[in-house]
């Protein structure tokens, strides 16, 4: 039976969290393998994280979490919730829409410093200002951040398909707390690779370099305690579920209630990688993200897996749940094998839950193939994410 | 200012293809047409890449700034740009049937995507039409999955590591095998 630490929350809370300890229990019983979670939600560290569609109701699989934005130096504050939380970017990134504060816009030559970064699912277009970022008892101070969406700087000249409103991004903003502390690169972020722009007026960009102390910072890097990375605890999910609640919590080893434990380390290559084996095969372009919403990996021709069509071209809708072996092996040498199963995806989708424990796709390209482990991988394991330092300086992954 | 910037690269594409048709037997005189716009034009962001001539492989190296390698293969050539920011491009160029001479393909890899103004040339609002119509038929981050008739394209990864590649089905000379573009 799984034990669950809480103290302070609000009966109802600890109700559901009861609910969902006693289905995981009994679900774990059967398996004498799988490890006892304990899912902890109480401390200074620990914010409340829920995976509930998204403020558009229908997002499938991505873990939201409230941010206090501040003016610097400041009480000038506002709380913008569902935004989502990416362990497989960095830097925290805001509608415009949702923003209400006048912060302070970054400048170059005097010229506003806006930004292009790319997700493969759409660009985020707009200016990098500095803010307070404050989650649960965490603060980081005069953080630079992007406000997305910003109808001052005009996206189609240099930034191409930006998902720039909350029906394109479907969250109010993304939490990037992933193995990096610059969202670019720890030296400069080159003019090269058109991330970076200074613009005059507000469809003039020029594309520039950007310094490691000025570009988009994880928040997490700038806490005063518990910097050294994020784990996320989300319960095992059945099949498919309306919602499940779990929690962020920051530091590793830095607090009572944040020990690695038993937990293995996976570290991570420069680019952020670590390899998947399957079928015989290494992968070495894999990785871990909450950010991405299912299980990606290869393709049907590879997995067997019948890919869906029409308007979920990309996910994997297999007639009956097709069960996937692989091994994760990090850059250490560490490696451990793991299952997971997919499921039809138009089936899945017909629930109109939130949470997919077997949502899955084609990762979508030979050049070259890779797993993307994503929010389901998350789900039913304390998974940490390292920050890059002086012992792991591309990161890591452990759980 | 984006209707310009919309209209311009397709007069400037032209004119590209046009030197192209004309000199294909001085393809030094190409190479230095082409480098003299790239000095004036050095930001400009569309020389089409993907269905374009051959040609065009060049201007993106100048783009790019980039070393240039290629293969031959039995009915195509693969020619692999290599930038100095680390973003390594493939373009494949049939050598045989009806798309012979042009660029029936293109893949990359690295640390940030590449101008897809550039590489993707006319193919470039295809991408940006079916990328939003991918987010907006459902919410969720995941690959880029385009597969239409005319168009294939899809990208993966994650900021620092990404991949794609995108090519014309109807373009792939013979033998080509889809799994063949990476």
């Amino acid at each position: 039976m799984r034990t669950m630490r809480m103290f302070a929350v609000p009966a109802i809370l600890l109700a559901f969290a009861f609910l969902v300890a006693c289905g995981g229990g009994s679900s774990s019983s059967s398996s004498s393998t799988t490890p006892t979670q304990t899912i902890t939600s109480s401390g200074n560290n620990v914010a409340s994280i829920s995976v509930n569609g998204g403020p558009e109701g229908n997002y499938a699989d991505a873990a939201f979490v409230s941010v206090t934005v501040c003016v610097p130096g400041s009480s000038n504050c506002q709380t913008i919730d569902n935004v989502l939380v990416d362990t497989g970017s960095s830097g925290l990134r805001v509608l415009s829409s949702v923003m209400t504060l006048p912060l302070t816009q970054q400048t170059s030559g005097g010229s506003p410093v806006v930004e292009c970064f790319p997700f493969v699912s759409g660009n985020t277009w707009g200016p990098v200002q500095t803010a307070d970022v404050e989650v649960a008892g965490e603060k980081a101070s005069s953080v630079p951040i992007q406000v997305i969406g910003d109808s001052a700087f005009n996206s189609e000249t240099v930034c191409s398909a930006p998902q720039d409103d909350v029906n394109s991004l479907g969250a109010n903003g993304i939490l990037g707390v992933g193995l990096f502390a610059q969202d670019c690169n720890a030296s400069a972020c080159l003019a090269s690779y058109d991330v970076y722009y200074a613009c005059p007026s507000a469809s003039t960009c020029t594309a520039i370099t950007e310094a490691a102390a000025q570009q988009v910072q994880n928040p997490v890097s700038f806490f005063a305690t518990d910097n050294n990375g994020v784990i996320l605890e989300l319960p095992a999910v059945s099949g498919s579920e309306a919602s499940v609640s779990g929690s962020l919590i920051f530091g590793i080893g830095t607090e009572s209630n944040n020990a690695l434990g038993g937990a293995t380390i996976y570290t991570a290559d420069p680019d952020g990688n670590f390899t998947t084996k399957y079928n015989g095969t290494a992968y070495p372009d894999s990785f871990i993200d909450s950010g991405s919403n299912g299980y990606y990996f290869l393709d049907s021709s590879l997995t067997g897996i019948t890919e869906c069509g029409g308007d979920e071209s990309g996910f994997y809708c297999p007639s009956s749940t097709m069960n996937v072996s692989a091994t994760n092996q990090g850059v250490n040498g560490s490696s451990g094998a793991f299952t997971f199963s997919i499921e039809n995806a138009d089936t899945l989708f017909n629930s109109n839950d939130s949470a997919y424990s077997d949502l899955g796709g084609i990762s979508a390209t030979s050049a070259p193939y890779y797993f993307d482990l994503g929010l389901p991988f998350f789900f039913g394991r304390n998974l940490y994410t390292g920050l890059q330092n002086a012992t792991y300086p591309n990161g890591y992954w452990a759980y | 200012m984006s209707l310009n910037v919309y209209h311009q690269p397709k007069m400037m594409m032209l004119k590209l293809s046009l030197i192209g048709h004309r000199a294909r037997s001085c393809e030094s005189k190409v190479l230095l047409a082409a480098a003299a716009l790239a000095m004036f034009l050095p930001a400009f962001p569309a020389w089409a890449a993907l269905g374009g001539s051959a040609a065009t492989v060049q201007a993106d190296q100048i783009h790019m700034q980039g070393t240039l390698r290629q293969t031959t293969a039995a009915t195509y050539t693969v020619h692999e740009i290599q930038s100095g920011s680390g973003i390594l491009v493939r373009e494949y160029v049939a050598s045989v049937g009806e798309s012979a001479g042009k660029v029936f393909a293109v893949a990359w890899q690295g640390p940030w995507p590449p101008d897809m103004h550039q590489l993707l040339g006319n193919y470039f609002d295809q991408y940006v039409q079916a990328a939003k119509a991918q987010s907006a038929a459902r919410f969720g981050r995941r690959p880029l999955a385009i597969d239409q008739p005319g168009f294939v394209m899809e990208m993966g990864g994650h900021p620092r590591s990404f991949m794609g590649r995108a090519y014309v089905p109807g373009m792939l000379p013979v033998g080509v095998r889809t799994e063949d573009i990476r």
